[in-house]
């Protein structure tokens, strides 16, 4: 049971982080997408000692907060002058010492582990048990994934066409009317809660190749945006698959394995994309020289 | 936004409201002003050039009037209303370059996006808009290019699937950021057959425009811009080789008289 237990969170981080990732990679925002993962943490722990106990619900709100405000001040140190590259670097890196130092004083008091926040805690999700009136739900961290995977659905899909313009042409979509500026918070909005609901499972550190990795084979696979999120999803499905099978071969860390077999098919499809995979290029140029 | 401070057009607005009036605008980046106190208004119906040196700030004039940049001062108007009354009358064409043509979509699906303003929040193109956009893609004779990945297209083709979004926006007033930059012969004349026909059509369209030796055949009237207004009016009247000069601050050097050869800033003319 704890396999099946183990490879659904798997796949629900996967499918959350595979969704956004595709709008995060066609935005060239891949690294805002690692900076909200990591500046979450203060909110966390804020919620955490505020609540004194893992509460999802203040999580979120605390995180969300805290993705929001990177994504704010990321913006405004830009709109100075700084360079972009190095406005996340301070932004995150700040945000994030702040949650290493709030997790070094207080966390002791209560069990905050920080090993747990980085790198997640996969292995033990079904021990983790939602009950409702004294009926076992399930692990808590399905639930919370699946809310939060329902959630990005429903967002991205009700404001698709949205989401494609200010991804595309964002001059043209500010030109129709339509508020960038929300969309890019909103956007920034899902990752964080995303980033938040993922932390327990997989870490913070792994969640961002979750949110990139799959995102950008599937860009490397299809020349249509409805497809490469489908393909997003799938290679962060068969990731988390194979994943945790080769964790449980290797007798590994399985967040470290399902983020390593996301590596490996992405350089799969560096190498063998039909359309844009070095030896098809390779085999074209041949074609041509003879 | 607007600013009250701008002055009061002199008389002349009589009946229908012009297309564009622009009043005392500016614009700064860091405190450095880009258009500083830019006043004109355009006529309907006209296909107007917006020429200048490098750095003038002829996009940012667009930019400015569209609302996709904030000015510190002056106020625009299109067809006598502030611009986000009037969205749907307005069609843009940005650079080419200002998008990444790596994105992952077709021809025909960039030219439906022109009808996404139309569409409202929630609404998803359908038949509809795929006719419109089919329409729009052959009449810039891109029809058989409307499953294209946008990438595998030729820069000159970008372009026109531009325009064909455009033309989706199905506007009265239309602002193209340097449409004929970098295109094929081909291409040019795709573009000036559009604008003739736009004419026809008693639309509006504002062009930025690089290329010195076409002006005279392509507009009726001319703006000269260098971060001031130098001039506007009719070209044959506006566009003579005194006010270029004044225009490019005698960086312009001519060949002859009848501006065959611009040597300044274009590089890709003749």
């Amino acid at each position: 049971m704890s396999d099946f237990w183990i490879i659904l969170t798997g796949s629900l981080v996967a499918s959350c982080c595979a969704i956004l990732g595709v709008f995060l990679v066609l935005r060239k925002m891949a690294m805002i997408g690692d900076a909200i993962s990591h500046s979450v943490m203060p909110g966390i722990v804020i919620a955490f000692l505020l609540s004194g106990s893992r509460d999802s619900v203040l999580m979120m709100f605390a995180a969300l907060a805290f993705g929001l405000l990177t994504t704010f001040l990321i913006q405004m140190f830009q709109q100075s002058g700084i360079q972009s590259d190095a406005s996340i670097g301070v932004v995150f890196t700040a945000l994030f010492a702040v949650g290493v130092v709030l997790v070094s004083l207080f966390a002791r008091q209560v069990h905050l582990d920080q090993d747990a926040i980085l790198y997640g805690e996969i292995a033990y999700v079904h021990w983790n048990i939602w009950e409702l009136g004294g009926v076992n739900m399930g692990p808590r961290a399905v639930w919370l994934l699946g809310f939060t995977l329902m959630v990005i659905v429903a967002v991205i899909s009700l404001f698709y066409k949205q989401f494609k313009l200010c991804a595309f042409d964002p001059a043209l979509a500010a030109a129709i009317g339509i508020p960038v500026a929300i969309f890019h918070y909103l956007l920034m909005g899902l990752v964080s809660m995303a980033t938040v609901s993922s932390f327990e499972s997989v870490g913070a550190i792994l969640v961002v190749g979750l949110l990139i990795i799959p995102a950008s084979t599937a860009y490397l696979l299809t020349e249509r945006l409805g497809m490469m999120i489908g393909l997003s999803i799938g290679v962060g499905i068969a990731s988390t698959v194979l994943g945790y099978l080769a964790a449980k071969m290797l007798d590994a860390s399985i967040a470290g394995c399902i983020v390593c077999a996301a590596g490996v098919l992405f350089a799969l499809a560096l190498l063998f994309s039909p359309s844009q995979g070095i030896v098809a290029k390779k085999l074209r140029l041949r074609k041509l020289a003879a | 936004m607007s600013l009250t401070k701008a002055l009061s057009k002199p008389a002349g607005s009589t009946a229908a409201p012009s297309p564009l009036s622009v009043n005392g605008l500016t614009v700064a980046y860091q405190k450095k002003p880009v258009l500083r106190g830019v006043t004109f208004e355009i006529n309907e119906g006209e296909l107007i050039g917006v020429i200048g040196p490098n750095g003038a700030g002829k996009s940012t004039l667009m930019k400015a009037a569209l609302g996709l940049i904030p000015s510190i001062g002056g106020e625009v108007l299109v067809y006598g209303k502030p611009y986000k009354e009037q969205r749907k009358l307005i069609g843009y064409v940005p650079q080419r370059e200002s998008v990444d043509w790596d994105f992952p979509t077709n021809a025909l699906d960039v030219v439906m996006m022109g009808r996404y303003g139309h569409l409202g929040w929630f609404r998803r193109p359908g038949a509809k808009e795929k006719a419109i956009a089919l329409e729009c893609l052959s009449k810039v004779g891109m029809a058989d290019f409307a499953d294209r990945q946008i990438s595998q297209l030729s820069g000159g083709q970008q372009q026109r699937v531009f325009l064909a979004r455009a033309l989706a926006q199905d506007a009265k007033l239309y602002f193209m950021d340097e449409p004929f930059a970098g295109v094929d012969a081909a291409t040019e004349k795709a573009i000036i057959t559009l604008l003739q026909e736009l004419k026809r059509q008693g639309k509006t369209v504002v062009v930025v425009h690089h290329d010195l030796a076409t002006v005279q055949d392509y507009f009726d009237s001319v703006l000269l811009l260098n971060v001031e207004l130098q001039a506007y009016g009719p070209t044959e009247q506006v566009f003579t080789q005194e006010r270029l000069q004044q225009t490019y601050g005698g960086r312009l050097a001519f060949l002859d008289r009848s501006f065959q050869v611009p040597a300044a800033d274009s590089g890709k003319g003749v």
